[in-house]
Order: structure tokens, then C-alpha cells, then sequence
């Protein structure tokens, strides 16, 4: 019975399926060894010691695994310190940005008011400034401010952030505007609708933008090298940078080491909520 | 519809129900605007002014005390042969960067866009995991890799080639730094591009199809024009981001050696440490000329081709 029927309709199917796409697979492996190899070779050489890595730099298996380079990044180099820094910096700038730029963002998104334009035209505008041009005023400010070295003087200039403001407009933009005017009409002020009605809706947006300025914040590198000047205040990547041109640079172990610390939190996070960090972009990039 | 009673609402002398919404609104805003004024805004400006005095380090607790230059630190940097070497690095390094991290992204985009169902997702995360580590740690492995007796030349090695001392030769360094920054780039734009691959309509493939059309001529007669304004944005935000070239000679180079990687925006951070605070931003004003520049000629191309 199906003897009959199935060459019939096989045989087009055969002639419209694509090829075999093995080749594709293959390349698309190799490119993508090329991409993660740095950060392999990075672990593995964390728990070598710098005669294995400079007498054996193709060795790919640590020949003795050791932790010495920890116990000494957090030992004497107070790493964890370093740690500590970089996640009070990062856990207050991505809650400044978060409720600063959902209320302007609802204010872009849902209200209309005289001078809204030029608003959105700025914080847009500055999106293509670099960081370069502010950071010598950026510096005067917080030096006579008296913030220079200091948790506010690392946080203050990226509580709010450009970026953070269209990312929330655009997801406000896309709410209905019926249960807005519904709740209007059940008499509710603007600011029990933002609390009470848009925030609640706003999940994935905060969830993206809690993503995108935390590693945002977590790499930041050249404002926290011009304003924390004593060891008590470096965050991660300025400290890793500094010691890497300094007497420790040599110590190729110890370096991995550092630099595992600096990468492998944040890679963690994006491996696990890797939707979100698409999504983010497909939010700022795509219209 | 909404356009309509938008402007009935705007033009008319406010009425009291729009002024009130005015000032809700603001309201929202405030926080943000103090903020933005203080730390975006205000040090923008506050550049461009700076970039026309004198000021240095012994001015910092009374910066309103400085002489008016004029153009001085302009003309100045322009007769700095060194600055105009950073500014031939940065262009090098956008110029060969940009399209060869395009090309690459596209590639890789297009290949997880034709049938890749299985590890699609592995692909994602193996292609972007270099987009959200910090730069400074990768280049800190990205030193060794490139180390006399380091990975690289390891390898190298193997098939009996001595490779170079690839940063501490002027031929090799800034090749290595592009290398570097395509690889950490190519995440992103692989992202973008997927989304935009998703844009072009399936019809028009289809149809170039039945025309007899093969894969090459189908992905420039049908894709590539499709993919125009994603391309172009790609393209500036890109061009933004490699203008802004510091972290890698920065951790790697120092600038060296002799220069042949100091960019633009690690010049500026020098002057800044050297206390020369007019000049320095003088420098970064350029730097954000050079981006309004390109962006401006990359909008340009987008709006010929609508």
C-alpha cells in the first residue's frame, strides 16, 4: 500500500532537499575552536606554573595542576578586594540605571510633553560620544567634588546611561496604550500607572538591561583606572592591568590566573542567559 | 490617527491638561537630567571649552582661572608629529578592522543561517563569548599567545616557520592588535546580521531560485541588498567602537613599540597623565570629530540607497 505511494512522493522530496550541510558544520567548528581557544588555553594555563607555560607553550594539559597562582592572586595581591570592588560598583550602577531610565523611559515612551524631542535627540546624541572626551573634565569634577578615589567617584558618572534610556523606551513604546488610558480612567496618577502598571510588564527590559550594564560595569576599564588611585579601591580590570606591566607581568601563571577571575563570572552569566544578551542587542540594534 | 491629535493637543496655547502632563512627565525625567547635565552633558561641553584654554594640573582646584587659546592646541596638535601618527594608526585600524570583521561576521551568520539546526545555540554562545569578556583579561592571554616563546609561535614552530617577536616588531605589532580586535568583534555583528538575515523576504530568494540563480549570485543579487541598512549600521557602530581603540595597546604595547600602535584615544590618555588637560581634550575632540565624520558619510550612503 505504501509501496505504491511512497516513490510517487519521494521523489520530488529527494530532488528539493538541501544538501548535505557535514562541510558547514565543520568550518563553522573550526572558526569556532579559533574563537574559544584563547579562553581554554586561559583556564588551562591558570594552573600551570610559569616554567611550564614558557618551557612547554604548546603543553595543553597542566603537567602538575596547581592552585598557586590563586592562593597568591588572593593571598598577596588581595584580589579579593579587587572582587569585592568591582561587584559594589557594578550592583549600583545597574540599579541607577535601571530605575533612572524606566522613568524616562516611560516619560519618552507614553507621555507627551513640551520638550520631549530635544530629550530623546540628546540622550541619542551623546550615544556617539567617546569616552576619551569626558573623562579630563569628568576628572576636574570629581577631584574638586572631592570623589576621586572614592566608591561615589567610580559609580556617579554611570548611573544613567544612553544606552539604558532607548533600551527602555523602546520596550515601553511597544506596551499597549489601552491599559494605560484604563487605568486612567480608573483614576490612577502617572506615577501609581509607572509603579503599579508598567513596571510590572517590564521584565524581560529589566532583565536585558540589568545583563547589558553589569558586564557593561564589570569590564569598565578607563574611568576606573583614572579615578581609583590606591590599591583599596581598583576594580578587577584595572588592577589585572596594572599588574600586568608591572614586576608580576613575567609571571605568565599568575596573569592567566587573573585574568580567569576577571572573565570567567561574566561568562558564566552569558552562558546561562545568553537569550537575554540577543535580545539586547536586537532591541538597541534592530530599529 | 495619533499624529493628528498630537499635534491638535501641541499646537493650540497648552491647554491645562497638557501643561500638568508636562510636568508629570519632567518629573520622570528630573532624576535622570541632573545626572546627565552633571556627568554627560555638562563634561561634553565642558571639553570643547577646555580644548581652547591653557589648562594644566596646577589649575585643577580653580579651572576657571586659565587663559582663553583659541585654537592653539589645535594648531599645536597638527605640528605634533606624533599625534598625527596616532591618528594614522587609528585609521589603519579601522580601515583593515572594520570590513574584515563585516566579511567574517557575514560569513559566519550566513553559515548558521542555512539549515544549522543542531548546536545552533552552541555556535551563538562559542561566537559571542568574546563580545562580554572584558578586554583587558583578554588581552592579557592574547600577550602570551603572542610572546616570542609563546603559543603562537609554537605552533608556528611545527611547520618550521620562526615566527616574529609580534609585538615588539613595528611590521607585526599593529596586525596583531587588528587580529585581536576582529576576533573580539565578530560576536556582535554575527548577532546583528542574523537578525537582519531573518528580514530578507523568502519570496524574493524563491523566485531567484526558479531564475536559476546559484548561492553566490543569490546572496548578492537578493541578500546583500536586503541587508543594506543593517550593513551600515553594522559598519558605524563599528567604526565607533575601533575609533575608540585603547585597551589592547594599552594592556599589550604601551603604544610602542616606537609607536606603531599608539591610537589616538591612548595619546590622549598620555597628555591626560602628563597633566596637559587643554591639550588632551583638545585630542579627544578630535577623535570625536573623526567619529561624527564617519558616521556622517555611513548615513549618507543610507539615505541614497531609501
Amino acid at each position: 500500500m505504501t509501496a505504491v505511494a511512497t516513490p510517487v512522493l519521494a521523489q520530488p522530496r529527494r530532488a528539493n532537499r538541501p544538501r548535505s550541510k557535514w562541510w558547514l558544520y565543520v568550518v563553522l567548528g573550526l572558526g569556532m575552536i579559533a574563537m574559544i581557544f584563547p579562553f581554554i588555553w586561559m583556564i588551562l594555563g591558570s594552573f600551570k606554573t610559569t616554567a611550564e607555560i614558557r618551557s612547554n607553550p604548546l603543553g595543553f594539559l597542566p603537567e602538575a595542576p596547581t592552585l598557586e597562582n590563586y592562593t597568591q592572586l588572593f593571598g598577596r595581591l588581595d584580589f579579593a578586594t579587587y572582587f569585592t570592588n568591582s561587584v559594589i560598583v557594578a550592583v549600583f550602577v545597574t540599579l541607577g540605571n535601571i530605575v533612572f531610565s524606566s522613568m524616562v523611559g516611560y516619560a519618552l515612551a507614553k507621555l507627551q510633553f513640551a520638550g520631549k524631542k530635544l530629550l530623546f535627540t540628546l540622550v541619542l546624541g551623546t550615544l556617539m560620544v567617546p569616552g576619551v572626551v569626558t573623562f579630563v573634565p569628568l576628572f576636574v569634577l570629581t577631584s574638586n567634588l572631592g570623589l576621586v578615589n572614592s566608591y561615589p567617584g567610580l559609580i556617579l558618572p554611570f548611573l544613567i546611561t544612553p544606552l539604558g534610556v532607548f533600551l527602555m523606551r523602546q520596550f515601553i513604546m511597544s506596551l499597549p496604550d489601552d491599559i494605560i488610558e484604563a487605568a486612567r480612567i480608573d483614576g490612577a496618577s502617572e506615577w501609581r500607572i509607572f509603579l503599579r502598571v508598567i513596571m510590572p510588564l517590564c521584565g524581560p527590559a529589566v532583565a536585558t538591561l540589568t545583563i547589558l550594564t553589569f558586564l557593561g560595569s564589570w569590564n569598565n576599564f578607563l574611568w576606573p583606572l583614572v579615578v581609583a588611585t590606591s590599591e583599596a579601591k581598583y576594580t578587577l580590570p584595572v588592577a589585572l592591568a596594572l599588574y600586568s606591566v608591572g614586576q608580576n607581568a613575567a609571571q605568565y601563571g599568575l596573569m592567566m590566573a587573573g585574568a580567569v577571575v576577571v572573565v570567567i563570572p561574566v561568562l558564566l552569566v552569558f552562558i546561562v542567559l545568553q537569550r537575554y544578551f540577543v535580545q539586547g542587542i536586537a532591541l538597541t540594534g534592530i530599529k | 490617527m495619533t499624529a493628528v491629535t498630537t499635534r491638535a493637543a501641541r499646537r493650540p496655547p497648552p491647554s491645562r491638561a497638557s501643561r500638568k502632563q508636562t510636568r508629570i512627565a519632567w518629573g520622570f525625567a528630573a532624576p535622570f537630567m541632573v545626572l546627565f547635565l552633571v556627568f554627560m552633558a555638562g563634561p561634553i561641553v565642558a571639553s570643547l571649552a577646555m580644548s581652547f584654554t591653557d589648562l594644566t594640573t596646577r589649575d585643577l582646584r580653580t579651572p576657571f582661572n586659565v587663559n582663553l587659546v583659541g585654537l592653539d592646541n589645535y594648531v599645536r596638535l597638527f605640528q605634533d608629529e606624533r599625534f598625527v601618527h596616532s591618528l594614522l594608526n587609528t585609521g589603519v585600524f579601522v580601515i583593515v578592522g572594520v570590513p574584515v570583521t563585516i566579511v567574517l561576521a557575514m560569513l559566519v551568520a550566513l553559515a548558521l543561517n542555512t539549515g544549522i539546526n543542531k548546536f545552533r545555540t552552541v555556535f551563538r554562545v562559542g561566537y559571542y563569548a568574546p563580545v562580554v569578556t572584558s578586554i583587558v583579561a583578554i588581552a592579557i592571554v592574547w600577550k602570551f599567545i603572542l610572546q616570542p616563546d609563546g603559543l603562537l609561535n609554537g605552533f608556528l614552530g611545527v611547520f618550521g616557520i620562526s615566527g616574529p617577536n609580534w609585538l615588539e616588531d613595528t611590521t607585526w605589532a599593529l596586525p596583531s592588535l587588528i587580529l585581536m580586535a576582529v576576533w573580539r568583534n565578530i560576536g556582535t555583528l554575527m548577532v546583528i546580521f542574523l537578525a537582519g538575515l531573518q528580514g530578507v523576504p523568502k519570496e524574493h530568494h524563491e523566485a531567484a531560485m526558479v531564475d536559476g540563480a546559484n548561492v553566490v549570485q543569490r546572496f548578492f543579487n537578493v541578500t546583500l541588498p536586503a541587508m543594506r541598512p543593517t550593513l551600515l549600521f553594522a559598519a558605524v557602530i563599528t567604526g565607533i567602537g575601533f575609533l575608540q581603540f585603547f585597551e589592547e595597546p594599552f594592556v599589550m604595547t604601551r603604544g610602542g613599540p616606537l609607536d606603531a600602535t599608539l591610537s589616538s584615544a591612548m595619546y590622549t590618555f598620555n597628555q591626560f597623565g602628563f597633566g596637559n588637560y587643554s591639550y588632551a581634550s583638545a585630542a579627544s575632540y578630535v577623535l570625536f570629530l573623526a567619529i561624527v565624520l564617519l558616521s556622517l558619510i555611513q548615513f549618507r550612503l543610507l539615505k541614497k540607497e531609501d
